[in-house]
């Protein structure tokens, strides 16, 4: 589908998004919840949400806090979670580095993995969209997801009661990741490259601060791109 | 938790700032400075460089588990990769990933 007015791309992207509503809600009121029973005041816990948006390392920092480690240990762990945005960060420059200053100020905060991910896919798709209908389209992504995180935060902090685990409510992030990431497999170095970073992850998960996944990850461009050259 | 108020702040600020920091770098410094052509084609792959590592672990060692694999939790992903890959429909392999896991759970008891 070619995008004829911002509109429609922002409309696209929205739609797009919509079945991670799903992944949010549970997720969100969780960290309401946890954070909560960490001993968190309501406003410490939306401001952990509203400023750093990137529930992965929120629940990082809230355990090692909850262990009471020294305050540079709890960054490091957290911040440690979300160095995969850098890589996030540039493989949307391509497509939004064009855009004003202010849009990508605001696209960067709201980087999260599904607005990332649901973009990425649709611009490798159709690489010649013009810039404002990209970041039409991402901003339309961010819609349904980033204001039920703040939202459900708040729910899950004021009301909330721990999901129970039997629930399965955890599997719901790796299987919409897994739902997301397996239909842009549309290549062989694609496929290449997801399998090396899945071995790889495997292999190095031990290594601290999460940096095991990160090493997994670069390998896994360069096995991507080395066959995408070899193939053209 | 034995932080002062003032701790705490200053995780979530120096957290919230190093997050935007980490989320602005490229799109920031870079703009829309030509990339080489080489770099383009790693980006290119970064959606299938970075996801499946970061499911992989979550599938095989569940924290909800312990750690222990766990055969509804493994079929589901089994069932959301199958349908993903041959229907190249999200919605519908997060539906068949939810049905599988409930169902196994529901079998398994």
């Amino acid at each position: 589908m070619q995008f004829t007015t911002t509109k429609m791309a922002y409309i696209a992207g929205t739609t797009a998004a919509l079945p991670f509503v799903i992944v949010v809600i549970p997720f969100a009121m969780l960290f309401g919840v946890v954070a909560t029973e960490a001993g968190l005041p309501l406003t410490q816990v939306m401001a952990f949400s509203a400023l750093v948006v990137a529930g992965a390392s929120q629940f990082t920092a809230l355990q090692f806090m909850s262990e009471n480690a020294p305050v540079a240990v709890v960054l490091a762990s957290a911040l440690a979670v979300n160095l995969r945005m850098a890589m996030y960060s540039a493989s949307l420059t391509p497509h939004l580095g064009k855009a004003p200053g202010w849009q990508r100020v605001l696209a960067a905060y709201f980087t999260v993995d599904q607005s990332y991910l649901l973009s990425h896919t649709e611009f490798e798709r159709a690489p010649e969209t013009s810039t404002p209908h990209k970041v039409a389209y991402f901003f339309g992504t961010v819609t349904p997801i980033v204001p039920l995180w703040y939202v459900f935060t708040y729910i899950g902090a004021v009301i909330g009661d721990a999901i129970p685990a039997e629930y399965g409510l955890d599997f719901i992030v790796p299987i919409t990741f897994l739902a997301m990431i397996v239909p842009a497999l549309r290549t062989l170095a694609h496929l290449a490259a997801a399998l090396t970073s899945i071995i790889l992850a495997l292999l190095l998960v031990a290594v601290p601060f999460n940096l095991g996944l990160l090493i997994a990850a670069i390998a896994a461009m360069m096995v991507g791109a080395e066959i995408e050259r070899r193939m053209s | 938790m034995n932080y002062t108020t003032t701790e705490i702040w200053l995780i979530i600020a120096a957290l919230g700032v190093g997050t935007f920091l980490i989320r602005f770098s490229f799109l920031g410094l870079v703009g829309d400075r030509p990339i080489p052509e080489w770099l383009l084609r790693h980006l290119r792959y970064t959606p299938a460089a970075i996801l499946p590592g970061l499911v992989a672990p979550l599938v095989l060692w569940p924290d909800a588990t312990g750690g222990v694999p766990d055969a509804s939790r493994l079929t589901a992903a089994l069932a959301t990769v199958a349908v993903a890959y041959f229907s190249k429909g999200t919605v519908r392999a997060i539906a068949a990933g939810a049905v599988t896991l409930y169902g196994m759970q529901y079998l398994l008891g």
